[in-house]
C-alpha cells in the first residue's frame, strides 16, 4: 500500500517527475552507451587481427605500425625492402608470411597490394577467415577485390571498372591501368571492409612509368609489355607473420629488431594493442568521468525537484502524521519516491540505450567499421543501473531530511 | 464519574522555534463517549491544543493523558504509534490524499495501528462509506475527485474506520451551510455513538454547541502568551 501510495504521489506530479526521470534515463543511457561504444571499439579493434603473430615494418613506434598496417590509419616512416622481407620469409621459425604495400587509393578507400596469402592467413574475431562471397579472388594482375563497403559505398559490382590513385587523397590517378572487380569481400566489421586489394605485383605495375612518386613525363608503357615485365616489388609497407611455433615468436621478434641490414621493427599484435589502449586510457577516462557527471548532475537536478516540491506538499506530510505515520516513514516515503523515479529513469535509460543501438549500430558500423553488439545488459551495466538507483536513495537523504524536520515541525496542523 | 478519555493538567507548551507563541492549559478533561465543543477564535491556540492531545509535540510542563497514558512518557515513536491507535482526526479541509483511492485514503491509518487494523474488519471502508451516505461505486475513485461533501464524509470514515476510542474534529463544517451541516453532524454524531468513541471538536461555531453533551470557550480553559520576537 504504501509503495502504491508513493507511486500515486508520484504521478500526481507527473509533469515534473516525468521531465526528472527523462534527465535520469537520457543521462544513464548516455552513461552506459559511452560503456558500450568503448567496449565495442575495444572489442572491434581486438576482433580486428586474430591468429598474426608478429607484425613486421620499418622501425618506428609499435602502435604506429599496427595502425598503419592493419586498421589503415596513418602512414608508414618508411618500407621494408624486398630482401629484407625475403630474408625474413626464409627464416625456419616462419610458417606463413603475408606482404602488404600501402600508399594508394581509390576515393576515400585505401588500396592494399598483397599476395594470396593475405586470403588464406588474415583471420579475424576469433579465427574466422575472409570470404568473397561474390565474384573470385586476385586471378589476373588487373583483378581488384574490394571490402563490402567500398562495394556499399560506391555501389560497385563484380566487373566494374576501379581506377587507382596515387597516394592519398590525390588527384593524380593510375588511369592507363584501370582494374577490375573481381570479388566483393562479405562483411566483416573491419578495415578490410574499407579496402581495395589488389595484388602486390599490380601495384608494380602501375608504377612502371613513375619514378620518385611522379609519373615519367611523356612515358606511357603498354599494358601487355607491362604483362611481360618482372614484378616483383622493390619493397613492401609492412608483413603479417605466423610463426611454426609460439615459444618462437620472442626469439624471431629479437632477430628481426636486431636486423642490421636496415632497421626494422616487429610487434605482437596483443602487445601493441595493450599499448594503444594505455593511449587512449586517458581519454576513455576522461570520456567516462563526463558521462559519469552528466549523471550525477541528473541526481543533483532530482535532489533540486525534491527540493522544490517540499514546501507545496508540507499538507501531505502533514496527513501522513496525523494518520501515524513516524517522522522516519516520511523520510523513507521521499527516498523511496526518488529510489522509485531513478529506478524509472534507469529502465527509460536503457530503453533508449537499444532503441539507440538498434538505430545508430548500422551507421556507426558503416562509419567507423565499429561493431556495437546488441546483446542483453552486462553484470557490470546492471550494477551500474543499481548503483544510480542507490545514489538517487543516498542524495534523496537531503531532502528527505529536511521533509523530516518540517514534519517535525508542522506537526498535522500545517496551514498552507 | 465516567472514566476520563482525555485530561490536561497544568499543560504549557511553547512551539520551538517559535518561541513567541505559547499555550497553558491549567484542567481540561473529556470523559469516555462524550462529545466537547471547543468554541475558540483564529488564534486562540485550537490547533496547538489538538496537536497536544494528538501527541504531535509534548507539553514542555504538565500532564497531557490520554486514555490513561501520559502522553509525554512514551518515546517518539510509540507515541506516534499511541495516537494512530487512539485518535481519529478529522481536519477542517478533510487533508485526504488526493492521488489516493478513497479505500486507500480510508485504510491508511490502520497501516501504522495494529490494534485498529485488528477491530477492523475486510469491508468495513465499504461499509462506513455506505453507513455516510456514499455509493459503493466511488469506493476506488481517486479522492481528489469527489465532491466536497463526499471529501467530507471520507474524511469521517477514515477517523472512524477501527474504532478509535478518539474522535479529534478541526472545524470540519466550517465550509459547509447551515443545513448541511446539520445534516453531517447527524450522520458524525450517529458513527461516533455507533463507535463507542469520544468527540472533541473545536470551532468558533456557537450555534452547533446543541448536539454536543459540553460547550467549553479555550479563553476559559487555555491561555495564550504572545512575546514579543
Amino acid at each position: 500500500m504504501i509503495l502504491r501510495l508513493a507511486f500515486g504521489s508520484l504521478m500526481a506530479r507527473a509533469l515534473t517527475v516525468g521531465m526528472t526521470v527523462l534527465a535520469i534515463a537520457l543521462s544513464v543511457a548516455l552513461f552506459l552507451g559511452v560503456e558500450k561504444v568503448r567496449t565495442g571499439a575495444k572489442a572491434s579493434f581486438a576482433d580486428t587481427i586474430s591468429g598474426t603473430d608478429l607484425i613486421v615494418g620499418a622501425r618506428s613506434g609499435p602502435v604506429q605500425l599496427l595502425l598503419y598496417s592493419v586498421f589503415r590509419i596513418g602512414n608508414a616512416t618508411n618500407n621494408v625492402t624486398w630482401e629484407s622481407y625475403q630474408d625474413i620469409a626464409n627464416r625456419p621459425e616462419v610458417d606463413w608470411i603475408v606482404p602488404i604495400s600501402l600508399g594508394d587509393s581509390h576515393r576515400q578507400f585505401r588500396v592494399m597490394g598483397t599476395t594470396q596469402a593475405f586470403f588464406e592467413h588474415y583471420k579475424y574475431r576469433g579465427g574466422r577467415s575472409l570470404e568473397i562471397g561474390n565474384g573470385h579472388g586476385l586471378d589476373d594482375l588487373y583483378d581488384a577485390v574490394i571490402g563490402a563497403e567500398v562495394a556499399a559505398t560506391l555501389d560497385y559490382a563484380v566487373g566494374d571498372p576501379i581506377v587507382v590513385s596515387h597516394g592519398l587523397a590525390s588527384f593524380t590517378h593510375h588511369d592507363d591501368q584501370p582494374f577490375r572487380v573481381a570479388g566483393i569481400i562479405d562483411r566483416t566489421g573491419t578495415p578490410v571492409d574499407r579496402t581495395v586489394i589488389v595484388s602486390l605485383e599490380a601495384i608494380e605495375a602501375i608504377h612502371v612509368d613513375w619514378q620518385s612518386g611522379a609519373q615519367i613525363p611523356g612515358q606511357s608503357t603498354p599494358v601487355e609489355q607491362i604483362r611481360q615485365m618482372d614484378l616483383s616489388p622493390s619493397a613492401v609497407t609492412a608483413a603479417l607473420v605466423g610463426v611454426k611455433s609460439r615459444l618462437q615468436i620472442f626469439g624471431l621478434q629479437r632477430w628481426i629488431n636486431t636486423y642490421p641490414e636496415e632497421p626494422l621493427l616487429a610487434v605482437l599484435p596483443g602487445v601493441a594493442l595493450q599499448e594503444l589502449w594505455q593511449i587512449v586510457g586517458v581519454a576513455e577516462t576522461a570520456l567516462i568521468g563526463v558521462s559519469a557527471m552528466v549523471v550525477v548532475t541528473a541526481l543533483l537536478g532530482m535532489m533540486a525537484m525534491i527540493f522544490s516540491s517540499l514546501n507545496e506538499r508540507r499538507r501531505e506530510m502533514a496527513i501522513w502524521r496525523a494518520m501515524g505515520a513516524r517522522p522516519s516513514t516520511i523520510l523513507g516515503l521521499l527516498v523511496l519516491e526518488a529510489a522509485l523515479m531513478a529506478a524509472l529513469g534507469a529502465l527509460l535509460g536503457l530503453a533508449l540505450l537499444y532503441a539507440g543501438l538498434a538505430l545508430a549500430q548500422p551507421v556507426v558500423d558503416s562509419a567507423f567499421g565499429l561493431w556495437l553488439p546488441i546483446a542483453p545488459p552486462t553484470g557490470r551495466e546492471l550494477a551500474t543501473l543499481a548503483g544510480v538507483i542507490v545514489a538517487a536513495a543516498l542524495v534523496s537523504l537531503f531532502p528527505a531530511l529536511r521533509a523530516y524536520r518540517l514534519s517535525l515541525s508542522d506537526g498535522m496542523m500545517v496551514r498552507i | 464519574m465516567a472514566d476520563p478519555a482525555l485530561t490536561l493538567q497544568d499543560v504549557r507548551f511553547r512551539w520551538p522555534g517559535r518561541a513567541s507563541f505559547g499555550v497553558s492549559v491549567p484542567e481540561f478533561r473529556l470523559d469516555r463517549g462524550e462529545s466537547v465543543l471547543l468554541l475558540g477564535e483564529s488564534g486562540s491556540g485550537k490547533s496547538t491544543l489538538l496537536s497536544l492531545v494528538c501527541g504531535i509535540v509534548t507539553a514542555d510542563a504538565g500532564r497531557v493523558d490520554l486514555a490513561g497514558t501520559d502522553l509525554a512518557s512514551l518515546r517518539a515513536g510509540a507515541r506516534d504509534r499511541f495516537r494512530a491507535e487512539r485518535v481519529g482526526i478529522i481536519f477542517q479541509q478533510f487533508n485526504l490524499l488526493p492521488y489516493a483511492s478513497v479505500s486507500d485514503n480510508i485504510l491508511l491509518p490502520l497501516k501504522f495501528a495494529p490494534e485498529r487494523r485488528k477491530r477492523s474488519e475486510a469491508g468495513d471502508a465499504a461499509k462506513l462509506c455506505a453507513a455516510l451516505g456514499l455509493s459503493s461505486d466511488i469506493v476506488e475513485a481517486k479522492a481528489g475527485r469527489l465532491s466536497v461533501g463526499q471529501q467530507q464524509r471520507v474524511a469521517v470514515a477514515r477517523a472512524l474506520i477501527g474504532q478509535p476510542p478518539l474522535i479529534v474534529a478541526d472545524e470540519p463544517t466550517s465550509a459547509l451551510d447551515a443545513a448541511t451541516q446539520d445534516a453531517f453532524l447527524g450522520i458524525l454524531f450517529d458513527q461516533i455513538a455507533a463507535a463507542g468513541s469520544s468527540l472533541l471538536m473545536v470551532s468558533h461555531d456557537e450555534r452547533l454547541g446543541a448536539r454536543f453533551d459540553r460547550v467549553v470557550r479555550l479563553a476559559d480553559i487555555a491561555s495564550v502568551e504572545r512575546l514579543a520576537a
